[in-house]
């Protein structure tokens, strides 16, 4: 008879620690331009070692590599970096807010602003997203959705679109293709995938695009949404941010550890990549790819973003506490607003007096948006919505028990 | 109120048909696919099969595939795609295969198809209908026979509807497919095919042969929020709902006791008027559900009926419900409250 050891439990730790560095080899990275880039109508089993490499298209130099760098007009290029630098100033001013008290809560995208951004330039009128919180970005770099009124919505004043239900930063924005977003994690994702059925089944032409972090994928909505996705042949597209941290949790500890999220998208039947988060050519390119591949009834692609939450998960985190404090500045993928500049310049289509010039001008903008909507009240002054708001909408029609508690409470 | 009250498009011309739940329900999904291009069904086998009860039989061969269709063994998947198409503008009437089942969809339910518009301040809503057979007297054990109304009703921006016949059913059904918000349609199972007065022994009498299973052929609603007094009487209020309502008739014939029995029908938001109008009269009320007895949903309406009508009151408010137990197999009619069980409720409420 064969002598066994005692069995022992498996809980994968982070290489790096406080006081640790962290070994990024893990991250398994691709040479920029070393990843084929197949036809939109590819089969899902053959995208399979697209799941387990990076689509790169920027090198350290800044240079476009390879079939994923699309000719694409740099006056997009920068309107895609100038929605970043918007983005990161709008996070650090609101972080700032926060602290004075003017709003509840706040989390920043930083470090992940090429993602949602450079993904909403590939999309089109009538799409519908269905975020997580750390998509702002899709919002901030529309023309059509006013700064101000966001802000708004921070501070829970008397013009918050929400009404002062909402925690900050949970928008929603239908006319801009923003959904609801839910605060419970991943139950958007199946509804992305139904919201696309429906496109379908009217026969129309819109695609949906669901988004869920590295953490939640380990909640049924996610598996169940690659299963809806597949089974229907759904026109979505399914972004998974791998930013390598769930609040203190890193991302072995969601099921990372010796795969890929991309793979699990593979392993439902749906075409998969995993691609740089912090390129903006290859995230553009590659939500390009599935976006053509859905709008032509080709089914479903699952995007595996890797990139790094550079803040914390939000402002009652201290990251300190479970990581290196310098860990971003070691992160291989860098800095995605750097990498465009990078390039923008490396193609003779920016400079360096530009840059300062838009920083200072996207500042300005900011505060501007800042003081206008903080004249409307903040949290911390108590100008809010009316209590007697809070009994509206449970119901489309005010039920009559409602209205007795609206009167028992005096509103 | 007499049920054809509350129909807003039933004429006298109306033609009826004697219908069974099934058929009941059938014809309404029938009616609404027909008359709202928006409108969707899908569930588990509700498809090509038609549902294990039949309820969907034949709507995919008149709809075609992209209407009516199978979806894949998970709760949380059917109601989840609901909530995205009625975020699209679709109509989803989803089907869970047995009540027992829903659990996996809480998080849809309770947290996002009860809350998107509240949340989104009208920008989303989630105008989907969740059907789901409940109750038990088939055999059904612990899994197949739980009436789970009250986790419902607990929740803020549900409608939550138990009919107890063909009639209702089938105009509660348009009127919750038409509803904005969203339902929670609970069908009880021992009533698809007859009104079942619980002497679980004699012979099954069909809906044919019963007033309420004749049912208009086209469209016409039940109005949510609206209760029926489906026997009026002098000398006690029974307030019951779903597999109960015949039940609690049966048990009011056999104690000699001129029972109002009111049929909630919709639990959630209710009609408070007409329960409060009746126990001001009688002075006496029992509650009747199969559920389980604590924090059930005649918790509530003892409650209510407290709280509106302590001084009319002769007697304590009685509850006749099921066990606080799991709906046990082969003991099932040891826990359901029959018609003895009831009545000893009814006589209990006369003396006090």
């Amino acid at each position: 008879m064969t002598r066994h050891q005692a069995l022992h439990l498996h809980v994968p730790e982070p290489t790096g620690r406080p006081g640790r560095e962290t070994d990024f080899s893990y991250l398994r990275l691709s040479r920029a331009g070393k990843i084929r880039r197949p036809p939109v109508d590819t089969q899902a089993l053959a995208t399979r070692d697209l799941a387990y490499g990076l689509v790169r298209v920027l090198d350290d130099e800044g240079r476009a590599l390879g079939p994923w760098a699309s000719q694409i007009d740099p006056q997009l290029l920068r309107r895609g970096l100038a929605a970043m630098m918007k983005t990161r100033i709008f996070d650090a001013r609101m972080l700032i807010a926060q602290r004075q008290k003017k709003m509840s809560f706040y989390m920043q995208c930083l470090g992940e602003e090429a993602i949602a951004i450079a993904h909403a330039l590939a999309l089109a009128p009538g799409d519908m997203c269905f975020p997580t919180y750390r998509q702002q970005g899709l919002l901030l770099v529309r023309e059509d959705v006013d700064m101000v009124e966001m802000i708004c919505q921070l501070l829970s004043n008397g013009r918050d679109p929400l009404k002062g239900r909402q925690l900050p930063v949970m928008y929603s924005y239908k006319r801009a293709g923003f959904f609801s977003i839910s605060g419970n994690l991943a139950t958007q994702f199946i509804q992305a995938v139904g919201w696309a059925m429906a496109s379908a089944i009217k026969g129309d032409t819109r695609i949906a695009s669901g988004w869920i972090g590295d953490g939640a994928t380990a909640e049924a909505d996610f598996d169940t949404a690659l299963t809806f996705a597949h089974v229907y042949r759904a026109p979505v597209i399914l972004n998974v941010v791998n930013n390598q941290w769930a609040i203190s949790t890193f991302q072995g500890i969601a099921g990372g550890e010796g795969t890929t999220f991309a793979a699990r998208g593979v392993g439902c039947g749906i075409a998969s990549l995993r691609v740089d988060g912090n390129d903006f050519l290859a995230v553009h390119a590659a939500s390009q790819w599935a976006a053509e591949r859905a709008r032509s009834n080709f089914g479903p692609t699952l995007i595996e973003w890797v990139t790094y939450r550079a803040g914390p998960h939000s402002s009652s985190d201290d990251p300190g506490k479970y990581r290196p404090a310098d860990d971003w500045a070691h992160f291989p993928l860098g800095d995605p607003i750097a990498r465009l500049k990078q390039h923008l310049i490396a193609i003779g289509a920016w400079s360096e007096k530009e840059n300062e010039e838009a920083q200072r001008e996207l500042e300005a903008q900011v505060a501007a948006a800042q003081k206008e909507a903080e004249s409307h009240g903040t949290l911390a002054d108590g100008h809010l919505r009316s209590a007697a708001e809070m009994f509206q909408d449970v119901y489309k029609e005010l039920p009559e028990h409602l209205r007795r508690q609206r009167q028992e409470l005096g509103v | 109120m007499d049920v054809t009250e509350q129909s807003s498009e039933t004429t006298a011309s109306a033609r009826c048909t004697p219908m069974t739940m099934i058929q009941a329900l059938r014809s309404a999904m029938d009616v609404m696919l027909e008359r709202d291009s928006n409108v969707v069904v899908f569930g588990q086998d509700v498809g090509y099969f038609g549902g294990v009860f039949r309820c969907t039989e034949g709507l995919q061969k008149k709809y075609g595939q992209s209407r009516v269709f199978d979806a894949p063994i998970s709760e949380g998947g059917i109601v989840g795609a609901a909530v995205g198409m009625g975020a699209y503008g679709l109509r989803a009437v989803v089907e869970i295969q047995f009540a027992d089942y829903f659990y996996p969809a809480s998080d849809q339910i309770v947290s996002e198809a009860a809350r998107l518009r509240y949340r989104s301040v009208g920008d989303f809503t989630a105008p989907i209908t969740i059907r789901m057979p409940c109750g038990g007297g088939i055999y059904g054990g612990q899994t197949h026979s739980q009436s789970p109304e009250a986790m419902f009703t607990h929740v803020c921006g549900l409608r939550t509807v138990m009919p107890s016949n063909p009639y209702d059913a089938k105009g509660l059904l348009i009127a919750a497919i038409e509803c904005d918000d969203p339902v929670i349609f609970l069908e009880p199972k021992r009533l698809y095919n007859g009104p079942f007065d619980g002497h679980h022994d004699s012979p099954v009498i069909p809906w044919s042969q019963h007033r309420l299973g004749a049912v208009p052929e086209g469209y016409y609603t039940v109005a949510l929020a609206s209760a029926s007094v489906l026997r009026p009487g002098s000398e006690l209020t029974v307030l019951t709902y779903g597999t109960m309502v015949f039940v609690a008739e049966a048990a009011a014939a056999e104690a000699g006791i001129d029972a109002e029995i009111i049929d909630l029908r919709s639990i959630w938001p209710l009609d408070l008027e007409t329960i409060v109008a009746s126990v001001r009269k009688t002075g006496r009320c029992v509650v009747v559900h199969e559920a389980t007895r604590t924090s059930g949903f005649g918790a509530e309406l003892v409650a209510l009926v407290q709280e509106h009508c302590f001084y009319q009151l002769e007697a304590p408010i009685e509850r006749v419900t099921g066990w606080d137990t799991p709906y046990p197999h082969a003991q099932e009619w040891a826990y359901f409250p029959g018609p003895e069980r009831v009545a000893a409720g009814f006589k209990r409420a006369m003396q006090g």
